[in-house]
């Protein structure tokens, strides 16, 4: 399938360019569509270039965890459709789909971009369980930034639907979701001595190190993942990361 | 008699089609009735694996059916269940009547329906949309397979239920039909709750008159992508 040898990428990289005539810094052109499903919460189709995904929240009324009896919760899925790769086959969920899926959690777990406190309905016994469902439309590479940013553009639409106690009327809703923050993800790859962003899919094939990096709106990271084989020294894992915050700056102004 | 808000009994929800959606796909389509979204993407025909499933006579269809988990006011748990598998089952042979599997031995033409948002009829919406997908990957068919669901609400003979019709207090009757309407032969015919043989000649005649409608529709769509193409070099 790949008919691009690593020679060829890395001369490319070499002069400062990509595949597609971008920058290596340089995203594909973002596209964000809200409300693409009307019976979900929330939902958003996000493309990078043509790579697409779509992501929706569904609301459901759970028990909280017992050891954090006042905090709501949310959960995070993500299908490889075999529909949007020739390479994805049906099944359960296999490793590529459930880092994708915990990636995408942890970033908004640990920027503590919804206040869990505030999605309490009953002490000890009522929650509101956020559900996060991550569909593949087009894989064209970078479905990680594009997960992420489909998943907080659904957030920050979502509705709670109304609840009476005893049964969820999904038709009214009673109020926005407790956002407070907005974190997003940039993976910077590394192949050879370069960093680039937004990989297509042959970029992807060559990729020696990548680093995955939650941003919050105030510059401060909260999460990251580090994927790929190689080992990245201190000086790269700096220098990956000062770009995921500048790049997160850009795409936050999409939303 | 019962009576529709908004449209005549027998006539179909808005509808909206489009192909090629999926770029990375080898044929790809969307079918849009009312608020029923339905997407397919058709893989092959290739190589079928494990070795041993592989039918030197003939090539093999696999038509996988999903919902989202959120196309629905209560989510579904993702992945498969009893009713995808059984909605895959009958999509399949409703495409396999208009294909000739005898020119791809060995090979698998895999067909994906994805529901995005569902208002009933999601079966028959994906397999207008896979019938396209299929034409849009260029495999040879004797017909597209043209789907819509017929039946009764309270009294009265309608076309294209919604999710409201379906549930209908005074008795609801969903009859999906799946048609080559080329040749007015049916290759898809389920049927849940209480009509009579006349009922069910109506709501027969009802549905082939739809299925040519929108058999008009998808050949448009399908002409469409390709005399631009064709204008474009």
């Amino acid at each position: 399938m790949n008919n691009v040898s690593k020679e060829y990428l890395l001369s490319l990289l070499q002069s400062g360019r990509r595949l597609d005539g971008r920058k290596l810094n340089e995203y594909r052109d973002i596209k964000i569509e809200l409300n693409v499903s009307k019976n979900a919460e929330g939902s958003a189709r996000v493309k990078l270039g043509n790579s697409e995904v779509i992501v929706g929240v569904k609301l459901e009324v759970g028990t909280p965890f017992p050891d954090m009896p006042d905090e709501g919760s949310i959960i995070v899925t993500a299908e490889l459709l075999p529909f949007s790769n020739p390479e994805f086959e049906s099944g359960p969920p296999n490793s590529q789909s459930i880092e994708l899926a915990r990636v995408v959690d942890r970033g908004i777990r640990e920027s503590k971009a919804l206040d869990f406190k505030k999605l309490c309905i009953v002490e000890g016994e009522k929650v509101w369980l956020v559900l996060i469902d991550i569909y593949t439309i087009n894989d064209e590479g970078n479905l990680q930034d594009a997960a992420a940013l489909a998943a907080m553009a659904a957030l920050m639409h979502a509705k709670i639907p109304k609840y009476d106690g005893n049964k969820v009327d999904y038709h009214e809703h009673s109020g926005n979701l407790p956002l407070t923050r907005k974190p997003l993800e940039c993976t910077v790859m590394k192949i050879g001595e370069h960093f680039i962003v937004d990989p297509v899919k042959e970029e992807e094939a060559f990729v020696d190190a990548r680093l995955t990096v939650a941003v919050i709106e105030d510059g401060n990271v909260c999460a990251m993942q580090k994927g790929g084989e190689k080992a990245l020294s201190i000086e790269d894992a700096e220098k990956m990361i000062e770009i995921a915050i500048e790049k997160t700056n850009e795409m936050r102004k999409k939303l | 008699m019962y009576k529709r808000k908004s449209r005549k009994l027998d006539e179909p929800r808005e509808m909206e089609a489009k192909v090629g959606i999926i770029k990375r796909a080898d044929g790809s389509a969307m079918f849009k009735i009312g608020n029923t979204i339905a997407m397919a993407a058709v893989y092959g025909p290739r190589n079928l694996y494990p070795k041993f499933m592989q039918n030197p006579e003939k090539g093999i269809l696999r038509v996988n059916y999903n919902m989202f988990s959120f196309s629905v006011s209560e989510r579904i748990r993702p992945g498969p269940s009893r009713r995808s598998k059984e909605i895959s089952l009958v999509s399949e042979n409703a495409l396999l009547s208009c294909l000739n599997l005898e020119e791809f031995p060995n090979s698998v033409i895999d067909v994906y329906i994805e529901i995005l948002q569902a208002d009933a009829g999601t079966r028959c919406a994906g397999i207008c949309a896979a019938s396209m997908a299929l034409a849009d990957a260029g495999i040879p068919m004797r017909d597209l397979v043209s789907a819509i669901s017929v039946g009764k609400v309270g009294d009265a003979i309608v076309v294209d239920l919604d999710k409201e019709e379906e549930d209908y207090e005074g008795g609801s009757t969903d009859m999906p039909i799946a048609m080559m309407p080329r040749n007015g032969k049916i290759s898809l015919l389920q049927m849940d709750g209480n009509m009579s043989k006349e009922d069910i000649k109506k709501a027969l005649e009802l549905g082939r008159n739809t299925c040519n409608k929108i058999y008009e529709l998808q050949k448009r769509t399908l002409k469409e992508k390709y005399m631009v193409e064709v204008e474009n070099e």
